[in-house]
């Protein structure tokens, strides 16, 4: 394809990606670097109608003149990605010397906001990620062994998990998992222990929060598998059948190679999405037990005092790491888009 | 929305006061014609204060009334001209605004237009006036009377003589975990912990300065106070916020908690709960603790400000429409339920007693710093840690104080 | 096709499978089941923290309405709140981003399917670290210019920010999916004469269909349970379903109506059910004919 057709067939997702996401990611990578400017503080009366007390606010003419003389703020450099709210290098540091050995350590460094959460992050993609699609598989097989009647109601309820909008979805598995809900007793009852409480533990809390990622996107998988399986070539089985191939061999060496390159286009898609997860922490109120590199930008924007440039850290924090999580799946692409264009 | 109307059925059943119903015409509110936008949070209160604004003849009124109005108010007014013409905000949200200096002194629109309003309802900064209260909020006690009385005992006014209560009532086997609170991490969490520690009398920051200093005597007895509530509630009490702390209550699990008053108009009315708990649900007075006399609660206004980059027009048309808004004129049957109205006329219900008495009680306001918001996250963020048993409190508070410092460093509040 | 012979099982086999679908669709079906059955409770049943057995029984639903199941979350949510007006706007924000993210991506996927050059993999790669920023920070970084321009608050500017969103996930799916359409066959239209505009709109739309269908589904479901997006961007009588379904949850300091929510999920989901089933066929063969090769 000539460069210029290629340029105006391109164009309009071009214009719209390089408008609404290329452009706010420059300013993002701007805002990282710069911190609001210092705020002139002084104190004032305050009187409301509970009486009046002394306080202090910020002084408007002295940080205006601020404001005007440097209108993006401070630079500062790598400051924020290095402060401890972030990469804490200077903390790590201290937290080294004084650490007794090295579980210590790790215990003081999961301690730091940002690594404790890139632990919850980082076990919650591992896992998630190949369990939704091996499942997803699983579930694929056993659809695709069903007579064909059975085979559309079923395709739709297995779809279920991903349709039923999640803010909502989530809330009401967060009362069925209560202690006295449906699920949460039923719990107790198969563990023969009144007390457990899902909510109450971290390591039940992570449990819960893996389950209900593999359940909410086991289905995408399913849907991309089941639709590989259709095309499997069936004259490669049959002759491995006569070839006297057990079931599982005609799986390892015809079905699993053939499903290979929708593995890849998953796992791309599904780590990202892992990498980010966020909307079942707030759906379960389980800041307590586990947070992600998201929960933090939303919480740094969601405050009364909004942390424009930390949530920028952040946000480029974790597209730094989706890259480098994706790196292997993405030489992989880069070698087969090779073999396939040349 | 049908709970607001039940809540205020019920205070008008109960608050018995005759009011001559206003008549909904459109009205003259001294300023002729301008633009009026108002953004604010959706509940019923606001709600009937914007459609009070409204009815001001040759005025066009447009109100964004919604749950994320904090994180659209902003971006919304520093725009010139602004999109908003006033945001409604409360008592830690207007510093927000305040920082990015996006609203107006309204000294001369007072002058002007404004003498009948009462001096009290000014939140003056600086000798400037910033913004008009119009409703208050706070956290207190709620009660069941039938299960203190079972074991003999007065409600509570400190949380010591709740704790005494509550191992009474877990002893006697009438609840296992009977007390409550919304303990959820994050601003909840914080909100508890901000309530605990003024409660112990502590300061939050060196004087006149944004450095932090909640790693202290106050700062841990509160921590511990916060923990042994917390061995007589729900062990899941790290995830329930508000609505679940209702929820708990409704099913007549918990028999004490520290609740906002602006929910216990729905914990008292018939419907959600058995009898035996609505008809006993009663408000107190919010604790005091440690021996303190300043209760353990922090009081919240709700008011409206008026944008700066608007013109005059726009401005005094703002000024006027929301001034009759909150005028005694906005109160009837309806609205009168809907809030505690820091407005002359307004004839608090019982189940509005809390916040009075929370008044009464000279309970200090929740702190107008433009800084707290940042401290307010970091407790939300680093508390949990110590009520899980993960690290002691000084660790918790040197956690916070760090987390703090980091943030009010990149915000330039500390060089 | 059951009865290819590759397809025969042992019974055994066959049985262990069956036994895993129907544990499955347990799992799958039994949260909306029960979400369907609460919808018809009170809040004080279906949310109930004294024992889970009331959402089944309603004991309080049959103290406050007088009988087993009521309508009210529907009546409150549907016509009280005028839910529909939500679910006008979600109508017309889900169709518009659905049609213009497959023209836009259709046109680009074809192009970078097409393109025997290096750049054409980067610019994959590059909208593959697009889709890695989270969305939250890019809607709060829309807020200020969309107010100072005054674009905030209105469906097409939601919708073409949703569009854009969801560029790099279409562009992806339909890039593989041309990649399996033979090359030849809008060559030789090509050597016939056509230019390359004229071959895709000949040769390639006919037969581009079914994986067009699967990547619109996706692109559906995104901007149908999109949340940050919509909720920041929108004006409250714009709101989709989705902020409206957030607005009846309460907040801190007030109670919201669960209920409602409940009700108008239940009911929003009606019309999916619908689409899937027309579209299974579809959602399958387009997979098939694209995302295989990768």
């Amino acid at each position: 394809m000539k460069h210029r057709t290629f340029l105006w067939f391109i164009l309009p997702s071009a214009t719209a990606m390089v408008l609404f996401i290329a452009l706010p990611i420059l300013s993002v990578l701007i805002q990282s670097v710069f911190a609001p400017h210092e705020q002139v503080v002084r104190e004032v009366e305050n009187c409301t109608v509970f009486g009046c007390t002394m306080t202090t606010m910020v002084d408007q003419e002295a940080t205006r003149a601020l404001r005007e003389a440097e209108p993006l703020g401070r630079f500062v450099g790598f400051g924020i990605y290095t402060d401890r709210n972030h990469l804490a290098t200077s903390e790590i540091g201290a937290q080294w010397a004084a650490s007794t050995g090295i579980g210590d350590f790790v215990n003081r460094l999961l301690n730091l906001p940002f690594y404790g959460a890139l632990a919850f992050t980082l076990t919650y993609t591992a896992l998630v990620t190949p369990l939704s699609i091996a499942f997803g598989f699983v579930i694929a097989l056993s659809v695709n062994a069903l007579p064909r009647l059975f085979r559309g109601p079923m395709i739709f309820v297995s779809l279920l998990p991903m349709i039923v909008t999640p803010l909502v979805g989530a809330l009401i598995l967060f009362w069925m998992v209560d202690a006295r809900g449906i699920l949460g007793a039923a719990l107790q009852a198969v563990a023969g222990d009144p007390t457990l409480s899902v909510l109450a533990s971290t390591p039940l809390m992570w449990t819960m929060l893996i389950v209900y990622g593999v359940w909410s996107s086991a289905p995408f998988a399913f849907v991309v598998y089941y639709a590989g399986l259709q095309t499997v070539p069936q004259d490669t089985l049959e002759s491995a059948m006569i070839d006297g191939a057990t079931r599982w061999h005609r799986i390892r060496y015809v079905v699993l190679p053939h499903l290979l390159p929708l593995t890849t286009f998953m796992a791309l898609i599904k780590i990202m999405d892992n990498f980010r997860v966020f909307e079942p922490i707030v759906s379960f109120n389980a800041a307590a037990h586990a947070q992600s590199l998201s929960y933090f930008i939303y919480s740094d924007l969601g405050g009364e005092t909004r942390l424009l440039s930390s949530a920028a850290a952040t946000s480029v924090l974790t597209i730094l790491g989706v890259v480098v999580l994706l790196s292997p799946v993405l030489v992989r692409t880069w070698r087969s888009f090779g073999r396939g264009v040349a | 929305m049908t709970i607001s109307v039940r809540g205020l059925a019920l205070s008008a059943l109960l608050g018995a006061t005759a009011l001559t119903p206003t008549i909904a015409l459109a009205a003259d509110c001294g300023v002729a014609a301008g633009r009026v936008s108002i953004v604010g949070n959706e509940f019923p209160a606001i709600q009937s204060v914007a459609a009070k604004a409204g009815e001001c003849a040759g005025l066009t009124v447009s109100t964004n009334l919604t749950a994320d109005h904090q994180k659209i108010n902003l971006p919304g007014m520093q725009g010139n001209p602004a999109e908003y013409t006033s945001a409604i905000i409360g008592t830690s949200s207007i510093v927000a605004l305040m920082k990015e200096d996006v609203i107006r002194p309204l000294d001369d629109l007072v002058a002007a237009y404004g003498q009948d309003i009462p001096p009290q309802q000014l939140i003056t900064i600086d000798g400037q006036v910033k913004a008009v209260a119009f409703m208050a909020n706070s956290q207190h006690l709620v009660y069941r009377k039938d299960v203190l009385e079972q074991v003999g005992l007065e409600p509570p006014k400190t949380y010591e003589e709740l704790l005494a209560a509550a191992e009474a009532i877990r002893a006697a086997g009438i609840m296992q975990n009977p007390v409550g609170g919304a303990y959820a991490a994050g601003w909840n969490l914080a909100q508890e912990f901000v309530n605990m520690y003024i409660g112990m009398g502590g300061a939050f920051f060196e004087p006149g300065t944004p450095n932090v200093s909640v790693n202290n005597a106050q700062g841990v007895a509160a921590l511990e106070m916060m923990k042994a509530l917390t061995a007589y509630m729900n062990p899941d009490y790290l995830t329930h916020d508000s609505n679940a702390t209702s929820a708990e209550w409704e099913a007549g699990n918990v028999a004490l908690m520290n609740m906002w008053g602006s929910r216990t108009g729905v914990l008292m009315d018939t419907e959600g709960s058995a009898p035996e708990v609505h008809t006993n649900t009663m408000v107190g007075a919010p604790l005091t603790v440690g021996g303190g006399t300043t209760p353990a609660t922090t009081l919240w206004w709700d008011g409206w400000t008026v944008a700066r980059n608007i013109s005059d027009e726009d401005a005094a048309a703002t000024f006027v429409a929301l001034k009759t808004a909150t005028s005694p004129a906005l109160l009837n049957d309806t609205t009168m339920g809907q809030a505690v109205w820091m407005i002359e006329g307004y004839q608090p219900a019982p189940v509005n007693q809390g916040v009075m008495e929370t008044m009464a009680m000279g309970a200090q306001p929740y702190p107008m710093l433009p800084y707290m918001g940042l401290l307010h996250t970091a407790l939300g963020d680093n508390i949990a840690d110590f009520l899980t048993g993960k690290e002691d409190a000084a660790t918790t508070l040197a956690d916070v104080e760090a987390a703090y410092t980091a943030a009010a460093r990149e915000k330039g509040f500390i060089q | 096709m059951s009865t290819r012979i590759a397809d025969r099982r042992p019974a055994a086999l066959q049985a262990a499978l069956t036994g895993f679908l129907v544990l499955w669709l347990v799992v799958a079906a039994f949260p909306f089941l029960w979400t369907l059955w609460g919808s018809f409770k009170v809040e004080g049943d279906f949310f109930s923290k004294a024992d889970w057995v009331n959402a089944l029984t309603g004991p309080l639903t049959q103290v406050e309405t007088g009988g087993a199941f009521t309508g009210q979350g529907y009546w409150g949510a549907w016509v009280q709140e005028e839910f529909w007006r939500a679910a006008l706007n979600t109508l017309i924000v889900v169709v518009c981003v659905t049609c213009i993210s497959l023209t836009f991506g259709t046109l680009g996927g074809y192009a970078l399917s097409r393109s025997p050059y290096r750049y054409a993999f980067w610019l994959l790669i590059v909208a593959l670290v697009f889709r890695a920023m989270p969305p939250v920070t890019l809607v709060s970084g829309y807020l200020l210019p969309f107010f100072q321009w005054n674009l905030w608050g209105h469906l097409p500017t939601a919708i073409i920010v949703l569009v854009a969103i969801n560029q790099p996930f279409t562009l992806w799916m339909l890039t593989s999916f041309f990649r399996n359409i033979p090359k030849d066959l809008d060559e030789s239209a090509m050597v016939d004469g056509c230019s390359r505009f004229q071959a895709f709109r000949h040769v390639i739309i006919p037969v581009m269909w079914p994986g067009v269908i699967t990547t619109g589904l996706f692109s559906f479901l995104l901007a149908y349970n999109d949340f940050a997006v919509t909720a920041m961007l929108l004006s409250t009588e714009n709101q989709t379903m989705v902020p409206k379904l957030a607005s009846f949850l309460g907040t801190t300091q007030t109670k919201g109506n669960v209920m409602f929510a409940v009700a108008a999920v239940v009911s929003t989901t009606a019309p999916l059910f619908v689409l899937v089933l027309f579209f299974q066929r579809q959602i399958v063969s387009g997979l098939t004919a694209g995302a295989v090769k990768g």
